[in-house]
């Protein structure tokens, strides 16, 4: 058995606002292996971002609750720290990159300054010249010449921003990389250098990475392990071997391959998933997917169905919790 | 052979600004066929959205042609010009932010029509209403909802509604689906070429997406830095990506699926700056296949197979 660097057990996560109490993370279990990358795959409000932030412990001040579950980095659960513990923590062993790279740099600080900030905060004994020779390091890593650090993000191009906030991110060689997003706010030209340059980066620091995103294509092409997410749940988690090559898929994952217009054969009409994701503000009591799906059974309307699992895939759905549970991937069945 | 509904010559527009002049769509030469799908592709700051303005004259250009149906539409007057609207409309890019929020969604739909005064009786605007709420699928509930309150995917309708509202036979689609989640996007490009069957409309589809492009699309065009590089049937193109930048840039794509799981191919460098750019090809910094040749200026369109045309060194010395 390998050795799980991060594990999160049946997190819950609420948004409270005046009106509404938003179930945005409904019992999230989920594991990233030391070095390998985790791809979290759904639609605009499932939950990808929430989960991010939960384990960075920065959802958003009396508005964001993490109302139960468990999140272990390296067998030390994240919410019994304090607030500065955490701290120390970020940027350190899990640093995030955020989704777009034209916002999350400071404007009048020099791109140079900004990646020496990280360094400064946590080694406070480095020299100021030792530091001055790991920010020219890591721009070099990222492939941005070292004699640019004295200019400011907006003389950056958009994929230049997205690699020093890379830079940033890896300033620490955190342990666990969480990247929301890092490349959709990208052209495909300069999305390939950034998945590139990520990759070449995960093997020579090993870093774990939770990469999120809902470009089923980037996940093919760079993640170890996939995650899809919908409604704050996940409903199935396997290798990327169990979920692109396998047979046997929740309903969802099958609908959202299909919707994806397929660049290898030519067909007249794709095929959209009918109706909208739920309002997370009041969650069906079955499956959360029922009220969308073209396989929906009496039961799943009320009840939420349990996790069937085979060897390392998972699936969330009532189709697969009957006797027979999942076929082994050499019978070739479709649901 | 038919005249083409949309054709544009030499079409130019370039901006002044203080450090020079900004070439953002640099003698494009398109024609797009009644009932038929354009796709523009290209990196951001490629000139794709430029060229789809120009097209509709919400830009002047600075130079060139652009004709409708083979009469050209820059020499018309105001009044004319207000008429021709008519027949020419655009779909934009952000459905959040190209939807008035203190409009409800029929006083959005009804606007173009009571702009162009098509209608004028209070009741057979709201009849219009309905009925093109009910072509894009908008159910009748939420004719007096406000944007805010609606998905993107249902606002994006709205958008098409009311580019669907004159009648035009001709769109310009400014990336309508890259905002929204692969499912509704779907939902859109089902629908808009449910449309252009039903109403034989003509789109020029912009985006920057390959694979939505070439979902949608008969014939591609890709731009680089304000310039058609290449020009082929979709088919055509996707069998046999001929400059070294559609290549680079099919290349660049990633597919969903293990089987094409491969060595990231990545072009180097970055799109160099449209501001007074230097003769020659402008893709020549980044491209791998770049010869002296390169850098010499007259480089244009050159139809390497029936229906196909390139614009590289590559293929010029074929034709000497």
């Amino acid at each position: 058995m390998r050795q799980n660097l991060l594990e999160i057990k049946d997190l819950h996560v609420m948004y409270r606002t005046d009106d509404d109490q938003i179930y945005a993370l409904n019992g999230v279990n989920l594991k990233v292996e030391l070095g390998k990358t985790l791809g979290l795959v759904g639609e605009t409000g499932a939950g990808k971002t929430t989960t991010a932030l939960s384990i960075m412990r920065l959802l958003p001040d009396r508005v964001g609750f993490i109302q139960r579950g468990e999140i272990y980095l390296a067998g030390q659960n994240l919410l019994k720290l304090s607030e500065g513990e955490m701290r120390l923590l970020r940027g350190n062993e899990i640093s995030m990159i955020f989704q777009d790279p034209m916002t999350s740099l400071n404007p009048i600080h020099t791109v140079g300054k900004q990646i020496a900030e990280v360094l400064e905060l946590h080694n406070p004994e480095l020299k100021k010249g030792m530091i001055e020779a790991k920010v020219d390091e890591l721009m070099e890593m990222v492939g941005i010449p070292a004699d640019r650090k004295g200019e400011y993000p907006h003389q950056f191009s958009g994929g230049m921003k997205q690699r020093i906030v890379i830079a940033m991110a890896l300033a620490c060689n955190p342990k666990l990389l969480l990247a929301d997003e890092p490349t959709t706010a990208l052209d495909v030209t300069i999305q390939a250098q950034v998945l590139k340059m990520m990759n070449k980066l995960k093997e020579k620091l090993k870093t774990s990475m939770i990469l999120i995103t809902h470009d089923l294509g980037v996940v093919a092409q760079i993640c170890d392990a996939v995650a899809i997410m919908y409604a704050g749940e996940i409903i199935e988690m396997g290798t990327v071997e169990d979920i692109f090559n396998n047979q046997q898929h929740h309903p969802y994952t099958v609908a959202l391959f299909g919707s994806i217009p397929d660049m290898t054969q030519k067909t007249d009409r794709l095929n959209p998933i009918a109706g909208l994701m739920p309002d997370p503000a009041s969650l069906p009591p079955g499956c959360r997917f029922a009220e969308r799906c073209p396989h929906c059974l009496e039961i799943c309307r009320t009840t939420s169905p349990r996790v069937v699992s085979k060897q390392s895939h998972q699936i969330k759905c009532h189709l697969f919790t009957g006797a027979e549970g999942l076929r082994d991937q050499d019978q070739k069945t479709r649901i | 052979m038919d005249v083409p509904l949309i054709q544009t010559k030499n079409l130019k527009k370039y901006f002044n600004n203080k450090t020079g002049s900004l070439h953002a769509v640099d003698g494009v030469n398109i024609s797009i066929n009644e009932g038929e799908t354009l796709g523009v592709v290209g990196e951001s700051g490629c000139g794709k959205s430029t060229l789809g303005r120009v097209v509709l004259r919400l830009l002047e250009p600075t130079d060139g042609e652009v004709l409708f149906a083979g009469e050209s539409i820059l020499s018309y007057n105001r009044k004319k010009m207000k008429d021709m609207r008519k027949q020419m409309q655009i779909i934009f890019q952000d459905p959040f932010a190209s939807l008035n929020p203190r409009m409800t969604l029929s006083e959005i739909i009804a606007e173009p029509i009571k702009v162009c005064k098509v209608l004028t009786k209070k009741k057979d605007i709201l009849e219009r209403v309905f009925e093109l709420m009910k072509t894009v699928g908008l159910a009748e509930r939420f004719v007096n909802t406000y944007p805010h309150e609606l998905d993107g995917g249902r606002r994006q309708r709205i958008g098409v509604a009311r580019a669907l509202a004159l009648n035009p036979q001709f769109i310009v689609c400014d990336e309508p689906v890259s905002a929204l989640d692969v499912s509704i996007q779907a939902q859109i490009l089902n629908l808009m070429m449910d449309l252009q069957d039903s109403l034989g409309l003509t789109y020029m589809f912009i985006s920057h997406d390959l694979s939505v492009v070439k979902h949608i699309s008969a014939h591609i065009a890709v731009m680089y830095l304000g310039q058609c590089v290449e020009m082929a049937a979709t088919d055509q193109l996707f069998e046999n990506p001929s400059h070294p930048y559609t290549r680079a840039l099919l290349d660049a794509i990633p597919i969903p699926s293990l089987k094409h799981r491969k060595e990231i191919n990545v072009i180097q460098g970055e799109v160099t700056s449209p501001i007074n750019p230097k003769p020659g090809c402008r893709f020549a910094p980044r491209c791998p296949q770049v010869s002296s040749d390169c850098l010499l200026p007259g480089l244009s369109l050159q139809e390497i197979e029936p229906d196909h045309f390139v614009a590289c060194t590559l293929y010029q010395e074929q034709e000497r």
